[in-house]
């Protein structure tokens, strides 16, 4: 008996016993069915079915469901067919077997085992037996009983889910079955229509043609029926049906004005009549509203709507706000406003004590958020951040981040609010985000001191906080002169003595926790290096720190530690080189590279110092083209999105040199463009946003204008594409070092016969070569330009082009006036270094212009003939 | 396609009841089962009765030591469903008269049996208590 078995199985106190009452069990069913015993057989079945709920394999099963059913007495087909629904699914070859039996049932006498048929019919029919049974179905759909009536709905459901193309076949039926009388049937012919419609858009037209008005009037029937016994629900009569009514016209007003203009009575209706005391009523009034938002509305039905969902969210019932926060959602982008009044419950609904409450309400304040109400909004966010549980944590954080993001109007209410984030749940921050901060940090430059102190003072309470020890450790190392000095101080700040030995004692302590991983550790050791560099009455100390890791089983900071050892001990020159100031990150670039993480201040410092032209580390492998085009600093970020060559260009030049304003350039065909890209002799030209005295401030050391290889790659490609004189293309050349750039004192004597470049009948052009003391492979050249002719020269230019692997800079001429027959002269430095030293020779392309006699001349020439070992 | 699954879980998590209205293999059942009993079982009475697990929503409900869980689609009205699971237990009372755990294990084929007259391939199809246990009544006569 299966009771037997039950009793024996809920007896089991172990999984391992169970496991052996199964066993036997299935092995006794086993033995019975070979035996073909007939009257155990549904007995049997009935066992397998409990067994398979368990868990267990029960597919030796199948065949005995299938002799079930083709047996003749209504208790064996039953159990029969429900075993094939349980046990078997669509994709099980046996079920074809039944598709003769299914099709012998479907025209028996007897209705319930039509029902029968058509219930296992409609749960796992496949497709070829969907296509082979839908002329029995459709017979089936007029028949006389609204119960096989009502199945035989559903089961078409599945069958034009199953088959599309059989859809057509089922329309008209379908539509006389809105007609009907019975619930059932109207239940399962409305969701029929509903499943039509998804299938086929000829559907959906048919019915929006012909049904809408039926079914306004069958849903006003059914608001408006007396009480009925058999659907009657907390006083609601059927509230299935409302629903699934309100759920059709949904489907039939959704972009169809005419259609949407005839629900409008019915919906009004609905919307005021019904009682939302009880579940049922605010079920019916749910499925309301989300009809009233789907269809075309002209705005009185959607007040309405929207009133209703603020009642649903002041209600006490935990079930009730969920859904209501769940439809707010979907309003907003109707309605804006409307929801915005909701804003204080649905902020209260954020620190609801219930996950999913909490989680809704979290998303749909994300989408409330505008320029007006934010500040209060985070700041309320951030409160809860500090009382929220951890699995909320990390999507409140996420939130918050993004959110701070889009809005932050002024700079240093995003690093305070950042800060804050940092402090309380750093761990969660993902990493685009505390970069995207450094980048921030970087381009606020009058922030920098305070945001230092604000970094340090945070620092001291919270060293858990991972991601914060990193943003820390890097603004402690770039900026701890500022720090210790009380630099930049703004009159909202408390003052706060930080010594050096402090600042270095912070770094020190990112570095000796225990629970600092790789990524901070490698951070404070480059930080120390700077802080090396900027206290440099520290830098024993601070050696002895970095020696303390040379043993340090990871390879990355072993490296590290050894190779900012060699720099302090044998390089100090180098030092103060290596770890000028970052220049400025190019925030424009970097929101479009988010993918592509920022290595900031991580990086693995390449070999011998002298390699390094650059005063920033460069980083190892993929991101070198990615950090060398963010160092575009002095072109405030705005002007970079020109065009992308500028950007590039731009890209190129570093810190000394204030680039002629990026602002202008956009690729205008024009020698003006030319002329304020060269503007030599102009320190600080045009520039919008950013000054170039703060990036000047903010280097401190002796700097050389370091340019790097792939902008100038980039750059000198374009101009040896850009030839003929004739038509004005910029000829994009120069990269000038101009500026302030104090150039490297040209000592090393002349090693080199001047040449004269370049002579025709009315100008000279000679130039003088030294060698830079240390790099074999830059050389300084000074141009003298000589007036031959009799007519004063004025607006002299003089433009330079060099190949790949040449980098060129140019310094601000004499003078721009050439005054006749060589009676003075303008000079101009150049310097250029080969990367390709001793292999290739230097060669150069020269453009003059100037304007004589009151017309405009223009020379070019390339010259080649530069002594070999240059 | 409405409902995807309903399942009855007494308080240690063991299945009492299982259908389901898309495929799935005896492997995923159990993950499901196993994951989605964990979640709701833990959760206390003032909490919301609706789930989100992976792409759909379980809605559930405790009645004594049984829990009834649907999963339906995202697109399901909840409320709806809510009733429903009320809608089954109270026809499953009046049918069995004080239905309780026990006599939903040991008459295992007779619930079923009503739930197939209330849903059919993910969607409901009767809500009349009088209409859903008709055919249930004359079998019983007829046995």
């Amino acid at each position: 008996m299966i009771g037997d078995m039950i009793r024996a199985i809920r007896a089991c106190k172990t999984a391992a016993e169970e496991r052996a009452v199964v066993r036997k069990e299935c092995a006794a069913i086993r033995a019975s069915i070979n035996e073909d015993d007939q009257d155990y057989r549904h007995r049997n079945l009935a066992k397998l079915m409990f067994i398979q709920m368990l868990g267990y394999p029960t597919h030796f099963g199948q065949m005995e469901c299938l002799k079930l059913i083709a047996s003749a007495g209504f208790p064996e087909k039953r159990i029969g067919y429900l075993g094939l629904m349980l046990l078997l699914d669509e994709r099980q070859e046996v079920l074809m077997l039944v598709t003769n039996s299914l099709k012998q049932d479907l025209n028996h006498s007897n209705q319930y085992i039509v029902g029968l048929a058509l219930c296992a019919l409609g749960n796992i029919c496949s497709a070829e037996m969907a296509r082979d049974l839908a002329p029995e179905v459709e017979r089936l759909l007029q028949f006389r009983d609204p119960n096989i009536r009502k199945k035989a709905a559903l089961c078409s459901i599945r069958i034009i889910k199953k088959v599309p193309a059989l859809a057509e076949n089922f329309i008209n039926c379908a539509a006389s079955l809105l007609k009907e009388k019975h619930h059932g049937v109207l239940i399962t012919g409305v969701q029929l229509c509903a499943d039509l419609c998804k299938v086929s858009s000829e559907a959906l037209e048919y019915f929006r043609k012909k049904c809408t008005e039926g079914l306004v009037r069958t849903l006003r029937d059914i608001v408006n029926s007396p009480y009925s016994p058999e659907y009657d629900i907390s006083g609601i009569t059927d509230p299935y049906l409302h629903i699934r009514l309100l759920k059709l016209l949904r489907i039939l007003g959704q972009g169809d004005a005419d259609a949407s203009d005839r629900m409008t009575d019915i919906l009004a209706q609905v919307a005021t009549k019904t009682e939302s005391n009880k579940n049922a009523g605010n079920a019916i009034l749910y499925e309301c509203v989300e009809t009233i938002m789907s269809i075309e509305d002209d705005g009185g039905l959607r007040v309405l709507a929207i009133n209703i969902l603020g009642k649903f969210l002041s209600n006490r019932d935990n079930n009730i706000r969920y859904v209501a926060l769940n439809m707010l959602m979907r309003a907003t982008t109707l309605d804006a406003q409307a929801v915005q009044r909701h804003r204080a419950t649905i902020l209260d609904c954020v620190k609801d004590s219930d996950a999913s409450i909490r989680k809704r309400a979290l998303d749909l304040l994300y989408l409330l958020v505008n320029d007006n109400n934010v500040k209060p909004l985070i700041k309320e966010l951030i409160e809860y951040l500090e009382v929220s549980d951890q699995e909320f944590k990390g999507d409140l954080t996420a939130k918050i981040c993004s959110l701070v993001e889009k809005f932050s109007s002024e700079k240093i209410w995003y690093i305070d609010q950042m800060l804050k984030v940092l402090s309380e749940a750093g761990n969660f921050v993902k990493d685009e985000v505390w970069h995207a901060l450094i980048v921030v940090i970087s381009n606020a430059s009058d922030l920098h001191g305070y945001t230092v102190r604000a970094l340090y003072r945070a620092f001291l309470t919270s060293t858990e906080q991972e991601t914060l020890v990193r943003v820390a450790v890097w603004c402690i190392g770039e900026y701890g002169d500022m720090l210790v000095n009380n630099v930049g101080m703004l009159d909202i700040e408390d003052p706060i003595t930080v010594t050096e030995c402090d600042a270095v004692d912070a770094v020190e302590v990112a570095i000796k926790r225990h629970t600092s991983d790789l990524t901070t550790k490698a951070m404070a050791l480059i930080a120390l290096l700077k802080l090396s560099s900027r206290f440099p009455s520290y830098s024993e100390r601070i050696k002895d720190i970095i020696v303390q890791n040379k043993g340090n089983v990871v390879l990355e900071l072993q490296q590290r530690s050894i190779e900012f050892n060699r720099i302090l001990q044998k390089h100090p020159k180098f030092r103060s080189a290596l770890v000028e100031r970052m220049p400025v990150l190019d925030e424009a670039t970097f929101s479009g590279r988010r993918a592509g993480s920022l290595p900031t201040a991580i990086s693995t410092s390449s070999g011998a110092p002298s390699n390094l032209p650059n005063g920033i580390a460069k980083p190892a492998t993929a991101p070198i083209p990615d950090l060398l085009d963010l160092s575009s600093d002095d072109v405030p970020a705005p002007s970079s999105s020109g065009g992308d060559f500028l950007q590039d260009l731009l890209g190129v030049d570093l810190s000394p040199t204030p680039a002629p304003s990026g602002a202008d350039m956009p690729p205008k065909a024009s020698t003006d463009v030319l002329l304020d890209l060269l503007s030599i002799g102009m320190p600080l030209p045009v520039q919008t946003g950013l000054s170039a005295s703060d990036i000047l401030s903010s280097s401190q050391d002796d700097k050389a204008p370091f340019v790097n290889f792939n902008g100038l790659a980039s750059l000198s490609s374009l101009s040896a594409n850009a030839t003929s004189p004739a038509n004005a293309a910029p000829m994009m050349d120069l990269l000038d070092g101009r500026g302030p750039g104090p150039q490297k004192s040209e000592e090393n004597g002349q090693a080199y016969p001047s040449l004269v470049a370049y002579e025709s009948s009315s100008l000279r052009v000679m130039f003088n070569f030294s060698k830079q003391r240390g790099s074999p492979q830059t050389t300084l050249i000074q141009a003298t330009f000589t007036n031959l002719s009799s007519n004063v020269y004025n607006d002299f230019l003089f433009q330079a082009a060099v190949p790949k692997f040449l980098q060129l800079h140019l310094d601000p001429a004499s003078s721009n006036t050439l005054p006749a027959s060589g009676d003075g002269s303008i000079t101009q430095n150049l310097k250029v270094t080969n990367s390709q030293h001793g292999k290739k020779s230097l060669v150069m392309r020269v453009r003059i212009a100037y304007k004589t006699n009151n017309k405009d001349v223009l020379e070019e020439r390339q010259i080649n003939n530069f002594p070999q070992n240059l | 396609m409405g409902i995807r699954f309903i399942l009855m879980v007494n308080k240690q998590g063991q299945t009492r009841l299982a259908q389901y209205y898309e495929w799935l293999t005896l492997e995923e059942r159990r993950a499901l089962e196993g994951e989605i009993v964990r979640k709701c079982l833990a959760r206390n009475e003032q909490q919301c009765s609706f789930v989100e697990h992976r792409n759909y929503k379980i809605v559930y409900r405790r009645y004594a030591s049984l829990f009834f869980l649907v999963g339906v689609d995202n697109d399901e009205n909840e409320l709806a469903i809510l009733e429903f699971i009320h809608l089954l237990v109270e026809t499953m009372d009046r049918h069995f008269g004080n239905v309780c755990e026990l006599d939903i294990m040991f008459h295992l084929e007779k619930a079923h049996f009503m739930l197939e007259e209330m849903v059919m391939n993910g969607s409901i199809v009767e809500t009349s208590k009088a209409n859903i246990l008709s055919p249930i009544q004359l079998m019983d006569k007829a046995s």
